[in-house]
């Protein structure tokens, strides 16, 4: 059983984390993550030009690459991670240049040998997929796609096609970290979504209190959240570990007792 | 449009791909929107009133034909200078596509008018647009003010310091200009702030890019759109000389003048042409802004394209002295025409566009542009090599009236 079917295969709901690799001490980080309750980690790839993101995981991608973080470090951060826990999913998250940089293939090999389960590109859509979803596919990474609420019936085949581990459902249109999701657009939308396919649909984008993730865990196999948890690194640093713990906390408490 | 089998003009194919280059490399938010552009544009070029209607704004409001014009004086200096070089038989004529002389001062108002046609065709009732230099904004401001629909400019900080008076002109054109403070806060960063705000109001806006870049179908139609440039300056040659220029020179930062200019003789084997990227401070270093010739392929901003970026595929800043030409990237045609062969690309440095644009207020009593500059400056190292009865034909796509306070600066002159 792949690690994603058995994180999405419990009872209750799972909790996704996303942070930005080489902000902070990044193995502490996801430590803590998954000592709180975490499920899922995403962890993001940093990119100069991250533009589907707002202002919190932009600071956060330009604290990264200040301190120097390489797609080395990335991959190493992986790799210790999955040492660490073996049992927990690890999905890349970022933009498709720092993937594709040296081929399609030296980045799904690299991240086949760091224990990566899966690979969230941005701004690859499926019209674009072979710029890296065969390498994915071929070294047994699944491809993860974003269906969003501009993705209408008649493109949704055309998304889930291809699509592996879990569907992230965008809850807005626009950028991470601000907007207030409606819960009644997203029930619907989740609907809509899971009559198509059998893989789970989380839900992220805007998710930021437990109280909101416990709404949307009751109508969805997952709730991301990513831009509280990164404002977390940005404000506290060095004292970061025990603040997403808390966080982390709260939310898997919410999400896992949602139904 | 009946092209060979073996054209250069019958791409990008249908998934907006030139060779590797191009596509639609966007996020899933604003891939329905990209689609459907390119399907309301689709209708646009086969509806014959649209057309018409953007031939009449370009004659009757940006002032089109542009002329074609003979610059005697300069090509007796460079005749002199090929004499110096132990070469009396060269230097050939040079004429100019006096793109400088539209409303707003340069090419990008051609696109613009484009543009904002299709966007009240699908509806569209807010505009956004990012600015370098700030033509582009300037351009785009003057058609929403012309049509009547609210405007938003993102502008990197940097950029809004360095380009005061066009901020002001665009705020006088009615237009909000967002400074934008992310990254480098030059223009890639305000292209990544013009996606996100798509992203975000993907119901009512429209997004109009400034150059042949951008995910499909912007540059096809950037470059549909500034071909003008290149049809009339056929004919007008045609008409003047009966015959085709030998060479073909432009500035390149996106790439949408020389497009403009180069596509119509792509299929004219005998006529060569030349791209001239920003050398900034020098190839050898890392400031400057020539993304072909210093750069690598990569993927930013909705497209695979060559590349100003690190061995981890981090964006670098470019540098030049023309801010229209400090980008990163490149359109990805240029990226498929360099690979094919089809056009040649150089660079030229700061210094040498800096002198280029001297010497063209001196010989023709031009004030060009800094990135048109790059173009003569090609042309003086070029000129003095050729025959003397071969004709170069360099697009003048904007006049310097917004670079004087750069240029003084760099000549130690207080104004």
């Amino acid at each position: 059983m792949s690690r994603f079917a058995s994180a999405f295969g419990k009872p209750a709901p799972a909790l996704v984390c996303f942070i930005t690799a080489g902000d902070g001490d990044t193995a502490a980080n996801l430590d803590a993550l998954v000592e709180a309750g975490a499920d899922v980690i995403e962890l993001g790839m940093p990119f100069t030009d991250p533009m589907a993101d707002g202002p919190a995981i932009q600071s956060a991608n330009l604290r990264s690459l200040g301190a120097g973080t390489t797609t080395a470090d990335v991959l190493r951060y992986a790799a210790d991670f999955r040492a660490r826990h073996p049992q927990v999913p690890l999905v890349l998250m970022g933009y498709a240049n720092p993937m594709v940089r040296r081929g399609p293939e030296w980045f799904a090999e690299a991240a086949a040998a760091a224990g990566v389960d899966g690979v969230i590109c941005v701004d690859i859509p499926p019209e674009e997929d072979d710029a890296l979803g065969p390498a994915l596919r071929a070294h047994g990474i699944a491809p993860i796609r974003l269906a969003t609420p501009t993705t209408d019936a008649a493109r949704l085949p055309q998304v889930l096609e291809g699509s592996e581990g879990f569907l992230y459902y965008v809850s807005v249109a626009g950028i991470t970290g601000k907007q207030q999701a409606q819960i009644a657009s997203i029930e619907a939308n989740v609907a809509r979504i899971k009559q198509s396919t059998g893989i789970p649909v989380a839900v992220g984008f805007g998710v930021r209190t437990p109280e909101q993730a416990a709404e949307i865990a009751k109508v969805a196999d997952g709730v991301v959240v990513g831009s509280a948890l990164v404002e977390i690194c940005g404000q506290h640093g060095a004292e970061a570990p025990q603040h997403l713990k808390a966080l982390t906390a709260a939310l898997a408490e919410a999400v896992h007792s949602a139904r | 449009m009946n092209t060979p089998l073996n054209s250069f003009r019958n791409l990008p194919d249908e998934r907006g791909h030139f060779g590797q280059f191009g596509g639609r490399y966007v996020a899933e938010t604003l891939m329905p929107l990209v689609l459907d552009l390119e399907r309301e544009y689709r209708k646009a070029q086969q509806d014959p009133a649209f057309q018409a209607e953007f031939d009449d704004l370009l004659e009757h409001y940006v002032g089109r034909p542009s002329p074609l014009y003979f610059a005697p004086r300069l090509t007796e200096e460079l005749r002199l200078l090929a004499a110096s070089q132990g070469k009396p038989e060269c230097g050939a004529q040079v004429w100019f596509k006096r793109d400088e002389l539209n409303h707003t001062g340069a090419h990008k108002i051609n696109n613009c008018i484009g543009q904002i046609l299709l966007a009240i065709r699908m509806g569209k009732t807010r505009i956004i647009a990012e600015t370098g230099a700030g033509q582009h904004g300037v351009a785009t401001a003057t058609v929403c003010a012309r049509f009547g629909l609210p405007c938003v400019i993102y502008m990197g900080a940097e950029d809004v310091k360095r380009q005061s008076p066009n901020v002001f002109r665009m705020k006088l054109l009615g237009a909000e200009v967002i400074p934008v403070t992310s990254g480098g806060a030059t223009l890639k960063d305000a292209m990544n702030e013009g996606l996100r705000d798509w992203v975000a109001n993907v119901h009512d806006t429209f997004y109009i890019i400034g150059t042949a870049a951008g995910p499909h179908p912007y540059p096809e139609m950037v470059r549909n759109f500034q071909s003008v440039i290149g049809k009339e300056a056929r004919a007008q040659m045609l008409s003047r000389t009966g015959r085709l220029p030998d060479l073909l020179v432009a500035a390149i930062g996106g790439g949408s003048n020389a497009l403009g200019l180069f596509h119509p003789f792509l299929d004219d084997p005998s006529v060569k042409m030349l791209g001239v990227e920003a050398a900034g401070h020098g190839l050898d270093g890392d400031e400057h802004a020539a993304s072909l010739l210093g750069g690598s392929p990569g993927v930013l901003h909705g497209n695979r394209t060559y590349l100003l970026q690190d061995e981890d595929g981090q964006i670098t800043e470019g540098h030049s002295i023309s801010a229209g030409l400090d980008y990163p990237g490149i359109g990805p045609e240029h990226a498929w025409l360099k690979e094919s062969g089809r056009v040649d690309y150089t660079a030229v440095t700061d210094e040498e566009a800096l002198d280029a644009f001297q010497l063209l207020c001196a010989t023709e009593g031009i004030i060009p542009a800094l990135e048109p500059s790059h173009a003569i400056a090609a042309v003086k190292k070029v000129a003095p090599t050729m025959p003397k009865d071969s004709i170069i034909l360099v697009n003048l796509c904007g006049r310097g009236d917004k670079d004087i306070f750069t240029v003084a600066e760099r000549l130690g002159v207080e104004l």
